[in-house]
């Protein structure tokens, strides 16, 4: 570990928020935001599990150009429980509902976040949802892909559509109850002294984050309200039987779930300004422009989501508006990731494991991101939609941006939440194989979509078997990479040295409490004196 | 980077309604406060998909969307208006019975709300069933008379339906969840557990409340008056 750990009394003779009190009981009807988040880190750990389990059997069964191993109904059947599950189980609460409950009101210098019972509401309700989306995989399936488009999901429907619909609106509640929960207590519960400027990046982009939940979450319910009555009344809005439009319904769907993309990636983006800073040991360069660069992307995510849409047959004026605008959120995303090099540079850097994936994530997301730029160009998306290059680009973002900073901010702050170290050797290699792996698995994929072949297919022209097999192998890698930070993180829980308030040397209100905290975060509420990221400059840049 | 704060809240007197994780009543009345106006930020989208969706159609088959009008009965709608409006100042009465500690006064207009909010859903009642007479209710109930829509497209006099009911239907399911909260507040200050100190719960029902009014402001208009008819 870079620096000694502060010397605490012996682990277990100190009260703290996972020893406060024992029982069952205890956790389900908890209200402190620290056991809220571990609620959330073993559903939606469960729920990460059963969609990568739904994309090995996806790998596997494209080893063949025939399909290796499910009928094509099933194969609709399986992309879709991934994306549903993947999407709305476990990336759009990954960071907030696990990383975010937890650290906001460390962050803040607060003793929990502003409603405490609405935050365990919104856990009840995300299991719920998941309890219902599982019924529905469990009871037939639903072969209409994530987006759900009419009228595959309405009027020509023969699958649980009206479950899984259900399921992603009462998750889209419990986003919406987070999101409401962190605006209050970012505005309202701030330590003293903890001026906007002063806080944590992570805060900001959280705070961008909850605005999107809070704004496109409602409008994604309402659409999913009306398709679950239309494919109840067999009649309705989306219905052109009676002059209703299912492009609507389309306009309607990406007007949330485009911005959802952003709801995935902000909060990785807040996690990796940390890290950055922090194995940096710098200030983080370009703060403010950080900091407003995440509300930008907020912003310009909702003006965006006619790009998905190129070739459904809106208008070529809207089309060329949406191509600019989506241009445009290459601008704040550079910003970031500029400020995060020059941080970088000139910092004393060290390798520890949730460096790795900052580093990962900073390489991966701008292939992503710049690949974006070739969908977001009318010309060329024509070529491209629908192919592998939209899914290579998009798991670019999710895989190699989100899921790898959900990863490096769980080894970042797991010594703060379990009070233990993890393996930093084993955590070294695993984040090397995931990087590798995930490589290994997607990038074959720009190279499938560049030569055509189309996304959700069940079989594919054998000329096209060694870029899959190739893809296939990387899967497997991956999904053993997934396998070993459960692993020693299970592990570390029992028999992991004591990590004590700050085993990275690190700034921030959450590192001067002990680790783990105790139920009410502070002794007294922290006092702040000065701005984030007050590191000891190695020399002095300016001279 | 932090220095331990001196004094804190939590040692002074706790005084009743304050939650353990605020530091004040100040801090817990703005919270609260904010919650409810960034809930209502989700229902202005929740209703707002609704409201562009009508947009779009309304400008596309208007024919359909002003004969579909001139078979809303706009006595009832315009009357509904007339005790919503008058609901809204019962609830404004009630906050500022709480505000100054009139606990009868408080319970008072409680109830004169909730008497107008179920007079204003039994009425919409009334209305839906007439429709539902009519065979005004698409998917349903679908069998409307020639004579009542005349020349227009009767497919988009059925889309028009279809906006009258879920946009209708939806916030009078709003005013029922309001018709709970108001039951609630009545009880918790039946029991004594408002003061001049402590209102906020009554204020943030206030806001709830006036909100559903306002949307059926932005309703009545759409749906019962702009149909042509005048």
């Amino acid at each position: 570990m870079s620096t000694a750990a502060v010397v605490e009394s012996p682990a277990g003779s100190r009260v703290h928020y996972l020893n406060a009190s024992y029982g069952i009981k205890s956790w389900l009807f908890t209200t402190d935001h620290k056991r809220i988040a571990l609620l959330y880190l073993g559903s939606i750990t469960f729920m990460f599990f059963i969609g990568g389990a739904a994309a090995t059997l996806i790998r596997l069964h494209l080893i063949e150009p025939t399909g290796a191993l499910v009928q094509p109904e099933t194969y609709n059947k399986l992309f879709t429980v991934h994306g549903v599950v993947m999407i709305f189980f476990f990336l759009i609460p990954s960071i907030p509902a696990v990383l975010g409950n937890f650290l906001v009101p460390l962050m803040v210098g607060a003793r929990d976040l502003a409603f405490p019972r609405i935050n365990l509401l919104s856990w009840y309700l995300y299991t719920i949802a998941a309890l219902l989306a599982l019924y529905a995989v469990v009871s037939g399936g639903v072969d209409t892909g994530w987006t759900f488009y009419t009228p595959y999901s309405s009027t020509y429907a023969h699958t649980q559509v009206i479950a899984t619909a259900l399921a992603a609106f009462i998750a889209g509640f419990s986003s919406i109850l987070t999101g409401l929960n962190f605006i209050v207590t970012i505005h309202k519960m701030r330590a003293p002294g903890l001026t906007w400027f002063r806080l944590p990046l992570f805060i900001w982009a959280m705070y961008a984050t909850s605005i999107i939940q809070i704004l496109g979450t409602p409008v994604l319910a309402i659409t999913i309200v009306l398709l679950a009555a239309e494919r109840l009344l067999h009649v309705g809005i989306f219905d052109p039987k009676i002059g209703g439009d299912p492009i609507l319904f389309q306009h309607l769907f990406w007007f949330y779930s485009h911005p959802a993309v952003y709801i995935m990636i902000l909060p990785g983006m807040g996690v990796v300004s940390e890290l950055i800073a922090c194995f940096a040991r710098k200030r983080i360069f370009g703060y403010s422009m950080i900091a407003f660069s995440s509300l930008a992307i907020a912003v310009l995510g909702f003006l965006v989501w006619g790009h998905h849409m190129f070739v459904t047959g809106q208008s070529v004026y809207a089309g060329l508006i949406f191509s600019v605008l989506s241009f445009m959120v290459a601008i704040p995303s550079a910003i970031k990731v500029f400020n995060w090099t020059a941080t970088l540079y000139k910092g004393s850097i060290s390798y520890e494991a949730p460096m790795l994936y900052a580093l990962g994530f900073i390489g991966l997301f701008t292939m992503g991101g710049l690949t974006g730029l070739f969908l977001a160009s009318l010309a060329t998306d024509v070529h491209l939609t629908g192919t592998y290059f939209i899914v290579a680009h998009f798991h670019y973002i999710m895989v190699g941006g989100a899921v790898m900073a959900y990863l490096g901010g769980i080894h970042f702050w797991w010594p703060k939440i379990t009070g233990r170290l993890y393996p930093d050797g084993w955590a070294r290699f695993a984040a090397l194989i995931i990087f590798v792996g995930f490589n290994l698995t997607f990038f074959p994929q720009f190279v499938l979509g560049y030569l055509g072949m189309p996304r959700r297919y069940a079989v594919y022209p054998a000329e096209f078997q060694v870029l899959n097999v190739m893809s296939s192998a990387g899967a497997s890698i991956l999904g053993i990479g997934y396998l070993i930070p459960l692993i020693y993180l299970i592990w570390s829980i029992r028999y992991g040295p004591v990590a004590g308030p700050n085993p990275w040397g690190a700034k921030g209100l959450e590192w001067e409490t002990p680790s783990p905290p105790p139920t009410e975060n502070f002794e007294e509420i922290p006092i702040v004196t000065e701005e984030a990221y007050a590191y000891a400059e190695p020399e002095d840049v300016h001279g | 980077m932090a220095e331990l704060s001196a004094g804190s809240a939590h040692a002074a007197v706790h005084p009743p309604g304050l939650r353990h994780h605020f530091e004040d009543m100040e801090q817990q009345h703005e919270a609260g406060n904010l919650g409810m106006w960034v809930f209502l930020v989700t229902e202005i989208l929740f209703f707002g998909g609704l409201f562009a969706a009508y947009a779009i159609y309304r400008s596309l088959y208007l024919p359909g969307f002003e004969a579909g009008s001139r078979l809303l009965d706009v006595k009832l709608g315009a009357t509904n208006t007339a005790v919503l409006i008058g609901s809204s100042l019962t609830m404004a009465l009630a906050v500022h019975a709480a505000q100054t500690g009139k606990r009868k006064a408080l319970i008072f207009f409680l109830l004169l709300t909730m008497v107008l909010g179920a007079v204003f859903l039994g009425i919409k009642f009334d209305e839906y069933a007439t429709k539902w007479h009519h065979g005004l209710v698409p998917g349903l109930k679908w069998a409307p008379d020639e004579e009542m829509y005349k020349n227009a497209p009767l497919g988009s006099v059925e889309l028009f339906f279809c906006f009258y009911f879920f946009m209708t239907g939806l916030h009078a399911l709003h005013m029922i969840i309001g018709f709970g909260i108001m039951t609630v507040m009545t009880l918790e200050a039946w029991g004594g557990k408002f003061s001049a100190e402590y209102y906020a719960p009554v204020e943030v029902s206030g806001l709830y409340w006036h909100f559903v009014d306002i949307v059926w402001i932005f309703l009545f208009p759409l749906l019962y008056l702009i149909g042509g008819r005048y």
